[in-house]
């Protein structure tokens, strides 16, 4: 019963986040400095979900070509660099980690 | 040839353009969407909590970091806090989109609200942008937005009804599927000084604190990476 509670909450949290401004949409001007302050909260949460993921998958930092996670996001990173498509990026650094974590490292 | 008629396309058109914009990134869902729903059941959900996750939180970084404090017995009020902070950043994709959806009533505005998450922020947002004279954009919203939640739901099924039946699945590293889409998410942003070392600060103070109780360590990480953007780029213009 608390699990439901928990998916609840959690609901109207992250509803009332994303609705928050929509619901007064018309009258809402945001101060100059929070959006500008704003404006880096995606790729900051973002990178630091997704950075621990792949340097330390198993909880503790992996530095070695053992660590297919590892592999994968720099190959990622290059053609997000590269190539600027997110698309590409996805498709080719999984396909690569999978190549990699199930063919070459076994 | 009227050009204004020319350049206005129906919301049919629009719906289906969201969808195909969407597609991307669905493919990066799809298997992080599997990969929930067998660690969900692994972590001690049953299958209608894990389809309700989903299906009426519907926020998957958030819904992975929940199932995994659940899985270390973190108490429940930790958990609906890391959920605030860890979606917090879609205040910010709301404040992006208002000035495109302040016209819309509010049944539209409901809706897109709870659609409003990374994916369909970075698949609707440029389109928005590009197409400032459309007057029916909110359909290319809703295409991507219906497109990636449904996508999302029928992959944590996927997962729940796979993830028992294949042993093993959750040693395949599907979760890569989740680094691999953000990383095609941020780099796009890395166009200046204060972003990239706001990120490249979020980034390694999250490897430093990740053995912080309670997801502490990420939010002070991305709060000290926003930190120091906002500084640095406010230096920046006052050099100017």
């Amino acid at each position: 019963m608390e699990i439901w509670l928990l998916i609840l909450l959690m609901a109207l949290v992250t509803f009332g986040i994303r609705y928050a401004l929509y619901a007064k949409a018309n009258a809402i001007t945001l101060p100059a400095k929070l959006e500008q302050a704003l404006k880096f909260s995606a790729p900051c949460v973002l990178t630091a979900i997704w950075v621990p993921a792949v340097l330390m998958p198993q909880g503790e930092l992996a530095l070695t070509p053992q660590n297919p996670y590892l592999i994968g996001a720099v190959i990622a990173l290059g053609i997000a660099l590269w190539k600027r498509n997110i698309l590409l990026t996805i498709v080719v650094s999984m396909s690569c980690f999978f190549v990699y974590k199930h063919l070459i490292l076994v | 040839m009227n050009n204004n008629q020319a350049n206005s396309k129906s919301p049919s058109q629009l719906f289906l353009k969201g969808v195909w914009d969407a597609a991307p990134l669905i493919i990066g869902g799809i298997p992080f969407g599997i990969i929930f729903g067998t660690l969900s059941l692994n972590a001690g959900l049953d299958i209608w909590q894990t389809v309700g996750l989903s299906s009426i939180v519907f926020a998957g970084s958030a819904q992975f970091v929940a199932i995994g404090m659940l899985a270390a017995g973190t108490s429940l009020g930790f958990i609906v806090a890391a959920t605030l902070i860890v979606n917090l950043r879609h205040l910010i994709y709301a404040a992006s989109m208002l000035p495109y959806v302040k016209h819309l009533p509010q049944r539209w505005r409901l809706p897109l609200g709870f659609l409003l998450i990374d994916e369909v922020y970075a698949a609707t947002y440029p389109h928005h942008i590009n197409n400032l004279k459309d007057k029916n954009n909110h359909w290319h919203y809703l295409g991507v937005g219906l497109a990636f939640y449904i996508s999302w739901n029928i992959a944590t099924l996927v997962g729940i009804f796979f993830g028992q039946a294949i042993p093993g699945i959750d040693t395949w590293g599907l979760d890569f599927a989740m680094s691999a889409t953000f990383i095609g998410m941020v780099v796009p942003h890395l166009v200046n000084r204060p972003m990239i070392v706001a990120v490249l600060t979020s980034g390694l103070l999250a490897v430093l604190t990740f053995h912080w109780p309670h997801k502490i360590g990420l939010v002070l990480s991305s709060l000290t990476g926003m930190a120091i953007g906002y500084y640095l780029e406010q230096r920046m213009q006052g050099k100017k």
